[in-house]
């Protein structure tokens, strides 16, 4: 009796198996794709970037795929609330693009088993539900460093970072080390604006690195403040942060690192229609087309130009990797020997900066 | 000739139905706004008001609602007493903060010790956290005679910068490959605000909110105390003659809102938050300002208005996410119920006449 109970149970446990597998094979007829968003959809930079491949997406599959979405969302509580709004309304996948949704989508994910949840920027993937994915911003930040290093004359750069987290601290270390390869006295000061998007203090940091002689600033928060600020002053430079940022060309905006979520956002939701899609977590670059860079202006000598492009395709080939020892850290002890490439897992915890840097991460 | 008159005594049928009007008057405007956005109007209002009480999910979003309500009603009576007394306490947001840095401190310090007793010292650390910080306006004040609402408001600032400092240094979650923000409370379950009854939304905040609204109604009503604040700000000279002590009246009001206030942050970081980040104060230490005047400083008002305006972010996120509008429409549908609230208001003290007599002219 238990032992034919036992049995009777196994089948049961294959059988539902088997199906759930033959729907996965099978995909989906149609799919509901949801992004929650951090901030406006029109704030120029992170989310706009977001939207453009949500509406990618309607652009790619038509009337097989319908898209919903929500900004301004914020974190905690609230968050918790709109992803589940989104689940409990039939969405099939669901996009949590920042970095501070990371808990909240854990905890719906775990109430919702059937739908798939992406969360940008995290680490967590407790449920098999979640997938994480991720650009290689650093990439393009090298491509922006050189540019830097090449047009600054009072060889001081300046950094407006948003809040002291890896992704962030690759950014710094990436646009300096290149700065620092092609002009060996740049010097670069950081300042933390601690939003990712707020116009007025992202005015004042550009304001207060402007003041200390500083005439080329790079930027980790997402509005086009900064450029604004730089357009003010004869000389200064800086560069489009998530978005192209293109009514600042030729200058001050001389080039821009963009965000690209198209190609990511189509290659899960075909994944989900034609029964391929897998957890997993993704973290392409330049090569990916993930990472762009925006286009390179007149502003800039055609020899910097053609150093800048050189730099993009050589990372894009994957013959060069922004990482690359001999690098120290700023106490001076030893991060890579020479010729050692920092793997993925350092760079994913990356918590100091490069050694020349000036300044404390805030702890 | 239409003319405002004094009424000599306020109207106890408009004091209750100004709020009714006022939220009418929302409809018919924010059904304009929407419309102009090209949304069915009918559609956003239903959805606003109604979806979530009685629509599909409804149970998961009157969950919401009391979740979203409990800590707005806790900050709001406790202020509530200190206004009836004329005492501004602008500063609930920053006790709020401080309650949830306090409590959340004392609660990791735990980790992972697993006792029942942790909750309720976390409660009581977040009381105190609230407390003192609502205590330094209160002895500016009385010592000094500084201006509560302008010391208040500024430790809202400090305590934001304590609230970054933490969630980037001393209560940073050591598994959180570098990411600011504590453990999550959700995994420690000694630390947990969970909800007394499953999934209702329920938590231990909401049950003290309502058992606080309920107080201090008696408090206000009933007690000596109560008869005090009420005389302070109706009449503050005869307060004095009264024998009522100023200094002992700011101490007690100023207290009792910090600890309602740090109770409610240390109930919202143990509970719906579950962390604590930079970004974790959302600002109910301001809404609740609003609440408490929306609800006529009644601590059972204070109930329904905490309720009501809970019902305007849930539904508007609601509203936002199934009809795709910008979230900016939903901010401003909310200002306009806050604008005809406080507008419509004037019918509770005065009448509107319609005169024949006014000669041309003298009417601007």
């Amino acid at each position: 009796m238990k032992r034919r109970n036992l049995l009777a149970g196994a089948a049961i446990g294959l059988g539902l198996s088997l199906t759930s597998g033959a729907a996965m094979a099978q995909g989906l007829d149609h799919v509901k794709a949801c992004f929650i968003y951090v901030g406006p959809i029109g704030d120029g930079g992170w989310t706009y970037q977001h939207h453009q491949g949500a509406l990618a997406l309607k652009e790619e599959f038509g009337d097989k795929v319908d898209i919903a979405w929500q900004e301004s969302v914020p974190e905690g509580a609230d968050a918790e609330r709109a992803i589940t709004q989104f689940a409990l309304d039939g969405c099939n996948i669901i996009f949590t693009t920042s970095f501070g949704f990371m808990d909240a989508t854990q905890a719906v994910a775990a109430q919702f088993p059937d739908i798939k949840f992406e969360h940008a920027t995290g680490f967590k993937r407790d449920q098999p539900n979640v997938s994480t994915y991720d650009a290689r911003f650093y990439e393009g930040r090298a491509v922006m460093g050189t540019i830097a290093g090449h047009m600054t004359k009072s060889n001081k750069i300046g950094y407006i970072g948003s809040y002291p987290i890896p992704e962030v601290i690759q950014g710094i270390n990436a646009s300096y080390i290149h700065a620092k390869k092609v002009n060996p006295d740049a010097t670069m000061t950081v300042v933390w604006a601690y939003t990712w998007f707020d116009p007025a203090k992202e005015a004042d940091a550009a304001k207060a690195l402007i003041d200390q002689g500083i005439d080329v600033i790079l930027q980790h928060t997402d509005s086009t403040a900064p450029l604004a600020e730089a357009a003010k002053v004869e000389g200064v430079i800086g560069f489009g942060q998530a978005s192209d940022m293109s009514a600042y060309k030729p200058a001050p905006r001389v080039s821009a690192i963009i965000d690209n979520w198209s190609p990511y956002y189509i290659k899960r939701v075909g994944a989900l229609l034609d029964g391929s899609y897998a957890q997993s977590a993704a973290w392409e670059g330049i090569a990916g087309g993930e990472v762009e860079i925006g286009e390179i202006t007149e502003a800039v000598p055609a020899e910097v130009k053609a150093a800048a492009e050189k730099l993009r395709d050589d990372i894009a080939a994957g013959t060069y990797h922004p990482f690359t020892g001999p690098l120290n850290k700023q106490d001076g002890s030893e991060w890579l020997a020479d010729g050692v490439v920092a793997d993925d897992a350092a760079l994913a915890t990356m918590d100091f900066y490069v050694e020349g840097i000036t300044g404390d991460i805030p702890k | 000739m239409l003319r405002l008159e004094k009424r000599p005594n306020p109207s106890r049928f408009w004091l209750w139905f100004t709020p009714v009007l006022a939220v009418l008057l929302t409809m018919t405007a924010a059904g304009l706004l929407f419309a102009a956005l090209g949304s069915n109007p009918f559609t956003v209002i239903r959805t606003i008001f109604w979806e979530p009480l009685a629509g599909s999910n409804a149970s998961y979003f009157r969950a919401q609602l009391f979740i979203k309500a409990a800590p707005l009603i806790l900050i709001a009576v406790g202020l509530a007493m200190g206004f009836r007394a004329g005492i501004w306490n602008i500063g609930a947001e920053g006790q709020y903060i401080m309650g949830a840095v306090i409590g959340a401190s004392v609660g990791l310090a735990f980790y992972p010790t697993e006792n029942r007793l942790i909750f309720p010292l976390m409660v009581a650390a977040g009381a105190f956290g609230g407390w003192a910080w609502a205590m330094i306006p209160a002895i500016l004040r009385t010592r000094f005679n500084t201006n509560e609402i302008l010391v208040s408001l500024m430790l809202v600032y400090v305590a934001q910068a304590i609230l970054a400092k933490a969630s980037f240094s001393f209560l940073r979650n050591p598994e959180g490959m570098g990411f600011p923000g504590s453990r999550n409370f959700s995994t420690y379950p000694a630390a947990r605000n969970f909800d007394l009854i499953e999934r209702s939304g329920l938590h231990w905040g909401a049950f003290t909110a309502l058992a606080v609204a309920v107080a201090a109604y008696v408090l206000l009503t009933r007690h000596g105390i109560g008869f005090q604040i009420r005389l302070a700000g109706q009449a503050p000279r005869a307060a004095r003659f009264h024998g009522v002590s100023p200094t002992r009246l700011i101490i007690f009001c100023l207290g009792t809102a910090g600890i309602l206030a740090g109770m409610a942050g240390i109930f919202e970081v143990s509970g719906p938050a579950g962390q604590l980040t930079e970004n974790f104060a959302t600002g109910y230490g301001f809404t609740a300002i609003i609440v408490a005047f929306l609800g006529r400083l009644n601590p059972l008002g204070i109930v329904l208005a905490g309720l009501l305006m809970a019902l305007t972010y849930v539904g508007g996120s609601l509203a936002e996410s199934r009809l795709n509008l910008p979230a900016a429409s939903i901010q401003v549908f909310q200002g306009m119920l806050l604008f005809f609230l406080l507008g419509v208001d004037v019918l509770t003290n005065y009448r509107i006449r319609l005169s024949r007599s006014q000669s041309k002219g003298a009417g601007a």
